[in-house]
């Protein structure tokens, strides 16, 4: 096998290593930033063209962690696959929290983040108020990860990253960070 | 049109035109709300501004990087997103007149951030369905980020106009305020209009009566009169969108613009 010739599991299995700058513990992958791994057609280029196309996604439009997460990806293709990756970012359909793989959220909550809530599942924006409240406001219930008690307040719609939101929760009295339903 | 994405020169005249206006009032507002940084009334609200202001500041490039695109299929040259953000002229920007008004007090920014946040989903939500495929991709992420901003923009109007004394009358004394500035968002000129007709862009008139339902809602449950409308600024064919704008935008572009035109290739 010559020189960046690996396979599409060995370009996985790198992918699966290379971490979120802000959530160290959780992979691209597992956030769904890796969207798919696609083979280049031959005829679209020459020998010396990609042969694989990686296709990831933004998360939130802003978020400053994206030009960091895109050179770690691109260091960790050219470290298992010199020259045979091409890396390609595609909008739609948008990133979704819902792209979050069940043991990343399983990891977020170990370590005191709560996870977001899946969108799908309701059909409508996670945990939608309802009852009186008006109908601007979605503020989703979330449990304590901490705790697990359901009795949380959010204290702020923004965290300390665009993902995130501060919530405090009520019985335990701990502050702690919600991964946004998005 | 046959295909989306793929315009007449006429037509991509148009659409450049029309991606500099969504991108450059999220530019302009994202740069007024980085004013606010470390000098925002509590650590949490110091934090959303940001938040806000960053979310902006990326769908803004999302925009101006295809603007740029755009640009290549009409002029010997496109440019890229840095050249169109830090390289024109006052008289070159697009953006609506109420994203360049100053921050004032907290009321005020507030009161700016809520006219603007209702309109930029109406509008955003409408170019999801654009047959310019790159617009409704781009508008179908930006939209799920806007919907947090009308919350939180919405939940403070609430909480300042059902507040206390002062803080009602200072919420409200923002909203008349800046009132002037919000025909504007609904007056479609030519472009806008050739481009709604085609299904590029939204049809913004057609914003305005959502739009005051959403506001006076939000501004009923806040204890706050939906002003009467009175002369709208920048609503009769020339405005912000036309590239006539009020004093401030040349200050704040003087500071987003300085590093950049003074040492011009400046790397990180």
């Amino acid at each position: 096998m010559r020189a960046g010739d690996a396979g599409a599991a060995a370009i996985w299995d790198a992918l699966a290593r290379v971490p979120d700058p802000e959530l160290p513990f959780v992979s691209v992958v597992e956030l769904g930033i890796v969207r798919a791994l696609e083979r280049v057609p031959e005829a679209a280029g020459a020998a010396a063209a990609a042969r694989w196309r990686v296709v990831v996604t933004p998360t939130f439009s802003g978020c400053p962690a994206t030009r960091v997460i895109e050179a770690d990806i691109r260091a960790a293709l050219d470290a298992v696959a010199p020259g045979a990756c091409e890396v390609v970012t595609r909008l739609a359909p948008p990133w979704s929290t819902d792209a979050i793989a069940p043991e990343a959220r399983r990891k977020l909550a170990a370590v005191g983040v709560a996870p977001p809530a899946l969108r799908c599942a309701a059909g409508a924006p996670a945990g939608a108020a309802g009852g009186d409240a008006p109908a601007w406001r979605t503020v989703p219930a979330v449990a304590c990860p901490r705790c697990g008690s359901a009795r949380t307040t959010e204290v702020s719609h923004f965290g300390s990253t665009p993902c995130k939101a501060q919530f405090r929760c009520d019985d335990c009295l701990e502050p702690f960070d919600h991964f946004k339903p998005h | 049109m046959t295909t989306t994405g793929r315009c007449a020169p006429a037509t991509d005249a148009l659409v450049f035109d029309y991606l500099l206006r969504l991108a450059d009032s999220d530019i302009v507002l994202a740069q007024r709300l980085g004013e606010w940084v470390g000098k925002g009334p509590v650590l949490e609200e110091d934090i959303a501004q940001t938040n806000v202001g960053l979310d902006l500041l990326g769908q803004g490039r999302l925009w101006l990087a295809y603007a740029g695109e755009v640009e290549a299929r009409i002029a010997p040259r496109g440019r890229d997103e840095n050249e169109l953000a830090f390289l024109r002229d006052g008289s070159e920007y697009r953006n609506l007149l109420l994203v360049e008004q100053p921050n004032g007090s907290y009321a005020d920014t507030l009161a700016r951030q809520f006219l603007y946040d209702h309109w930029h989903l109406l509008a955003l939500d409408a170019l999801t369905c654009s047959r310019d495929e790159r617009i409704a991709a781009i508008a179908a992420k930006a939209v799920k980020e806007v919907r947090y901003h009308v919350e939180r923009s919405s939940g403070w109007i609430v909480r300042l106009g059902d507040g206390t004394e002062q803080s009602h009358e200072r919420m409200q004394r923002a909203i008349d305020a800046l009132w002037m500035y919000t025909g504007e968002m609904f007056a479609a000129d030519a472009t806008e209009e050739a481009l709604a007709a085609a299904g590029i862009a939204a049809g913004v008139t057609l914003l305005r009566e959502p739009w005051r339902k959403a506001v006076g809602g939000v501004l009923a449950d806040a204890t706050l009169a939906l002003p009467a409308d009175g002369w709208m600024q920048g609503a009769h064919g020339r405005g912000g969108r036309q590239g006539a704008h009020s004093e401030h935008l040349g200050h704040l572009l003087a500071v987003m613009q300085s590093l950049p035109r003074s040492m011009p290739d400046a790397r990180w």
